[in-house]
């Protein structure tokens, strides 16, 4: 089975600057005060490279690529 | 000091106290002679051989809020194989309605101080820290000299102050305090504190009351500790419970025993109250009737939208606007929050404010309590704690043990109690009156 990758959000760092759902509006959507809004499912391969950009990106460096735990 | 329950013994169902046996109404700490006179000595080296394995089939579970399995957390501690793990007994007990670790630390201290010990055997840890709070620190020392004294404990125990504050208890504000840094919630998605805590090494943060039962399975071993118990909620829970009496009483009952025994609280006597609001400010309001035949098992709390959490038992009585007391814990929770994350920062001051519109002004939210569900779902599960979490149980309760109330507040305005003193352990001097303190907001402008 391939790694399965999730976006998680470091909610102490995030500032709410928005550059995540501005690079990866696809899976990142933003709440009423400019936090990102994270679903916690899998990156689907195709989408990966809007995620990693996404990452890089945040100013506050609060976003990261996590491995998902595989079902036993 | 808290005090006990006039009799713990007189707990119907034949519940024996376990932790607190032979401990009296009188102030004094049991001191280490009669502390092994009536538990005898911890075998160092079979807790180091075999306390993980009797854990798990003892089934003990974490007694400061989460109920999470001991074994599998000392398991994924023990992961870390280049840095020897640090053990930390957590007596840093932020909820100010419960008094059980307190009174574990001032009377009971050696137990505690086995549990941890045993802990720092069966992981192999080159620390041993106790986290507690200031005015029990000199007691703690005292207890740990009079041990040194007699060299029991493998790793010398460190005594080192808690914060003073609700979330100071936090496992990740535990580590970040002794690593000198503000008492705070961290983040963990990436470096779990098992693998990253004090100083860098694998880290396990254990409840003092949890330590205190691993001091008795690493005497008495898995048999005996489910000698109490259900199954699959085995052993005893120590409770503080409040609007039984006057302040706050303690006791210890065996899971699985009905809460209206434990209040000893019959159905004619609980139409005096409004309902009892299980697991503290961060825990979930029960209506009188279903809180009377609940079972003290986490799962069966949690079906019922609750927690155990670290055993506070709240009792509103008649005389009160339920929906004020909510709106003080929300206010309660918004005020001890850390300000760290977005969701939690700028979603329980909306929470906070509309509570207290539902209880005083309900005309403003023109019929409507999808507002408070909405900001629910806005921040639960978004900070780096479960803080923001614990508000919103006890909003979701509320709105559903107390709908009728919801009906009459939003149909006809205020009810008549709404100015009436609360019945909160000491959340007294909120003043819904008074709007929230200013507060930085986090996000964009």
């Amino acid at each position: 089975m391939k790694r399965r990758l999730a976006l998680v959000v470091d909610a102490v760092a995030c500032d709410g600057h928005g550059v995540c759902a501005e690079l990866f509006p696809e899976r990142v959507t933003l709440d009423r005060w400019g936090f990102p809004l994270l679903d916690g499912a899998g990156i689907a391969p195709a989408h990966l490279e809007h995620a990693e950009r996404a990452v890089v990106a945040c100013p506050r460096l609060a976003l990261h690529l996590k491995e998902l735990e595989r079902k036993p | 000091m808290p005090q006990l329950a006039p009799h713990p013994r007189a707990l119907p169902g034949g519940a024996v106290p376990r932790l607190l046996s032979g401990l009296d109404q009188a102030g004094a700490p049991v001191g280490l002679d009669e502390h092994l006179a009536r538990w005898g000595p911890v075998s160092w080296g079979h807790a180091q051989s075999s306390l993980l394995d009797d854990l798990e089939a003892s089934g003990l579970a974490g007694h400061g809020g989460a109920w999470f399995p001991v074994s599998v957390k000392w398991r994924s501690v023990r992961g870390g194989l280049l840095k020897r793990p640090v053990v930390v007994a957590n007596a840093a007990e932020g909820e100010p309605a419960s008094s059980k670790d307190e009174l574990l630390m001032a009377r009971l201290p050696h137990l505690v101080l086995d549990g941890a010990s045993a802990a720092g055997a069966a992981l192999g840890a080159g620390r041993v820290i106790v986290y507690a709070p200031g005015h029990l620190v000199a007691s703690v020392e005292h207890a740990v000299a009079q041990r040194r004294q007699r060299s029991i404990d493998p790793v010398a125990i460190e005594v080192v102050e808690a914060a003073d504050t609700f979330i100071a208890g936090q496992e990740t504000a535990v580590v970040n305090a002794l690593n000198r840094k503000l008492p705070l919630p961290t983040f963990v998605g990436i470096d779990p504190i098992r693998t990253k805590g004090v100083g860098g090494r694998p880290t396990l943060v254990q409840n003092v009351e949890t330590l205190a039962h691993v001091a008795l399975v690493a005497r008495f071993g898995p048999a005996w500790f489910r000698g109490l118990g259900t199954p699959a909620a085995p052993g005893t829970m120590l409770m503080t419970l409040h609007g039984r009496g006057e302040g706050p009483r303690i006791v210890e009952a065996p899971l699985g025993m009905r809460l209206g025994d434990v209040l000893g609280l019959s159905a004619d006597e609980a139409r005096h109250y409004w309902g009892v609001l299980l697991g503290g400010y961060g825990g979930g309001w029960l209506p009188m009737a279903g809180a009377l035949d609940l079972r003290l098992d986490e799962a069966e709390a949690r079906r019922h939208g609750a927690s155990l959490g670290a055993g506070v038992v709240v009792l509103l009585p008649a005389p009160a606007c339920p929906l004020a007391e909510t709106a003080r814990i929300v206010r309660y929770l918004d005020q001890q929050k850390a300000g760290q994350c977005g969701p939690c920062v700028n979603g329980l001051g909306e929470l906070s404010a509309l509570c207290t519109a539902l209880a005083l002004q309900p005309s403003t939210l023109r019929g409507r309590v999808e507002p408070l569900l909405d900001v629910c779902a806005l921040v639960e599960g978004r900070g780096a704690c479960r803080h923001p979490d614990g508000a919103t149980r006890v909003v979701r309760s509320a709105l559903q043990v107390f709908g009728h109330e919801v009906k009459a507040h939003l149909g006809g305005g205020p009810c008549a109690h709404v100015g009436a003193p609360s019945a909160l352990p000491g959340l007294g001097r909120i003043d819904l009156g008074r709007g929230p303190a200013a507060r930085g907001r986090k996000g964009r402008p």
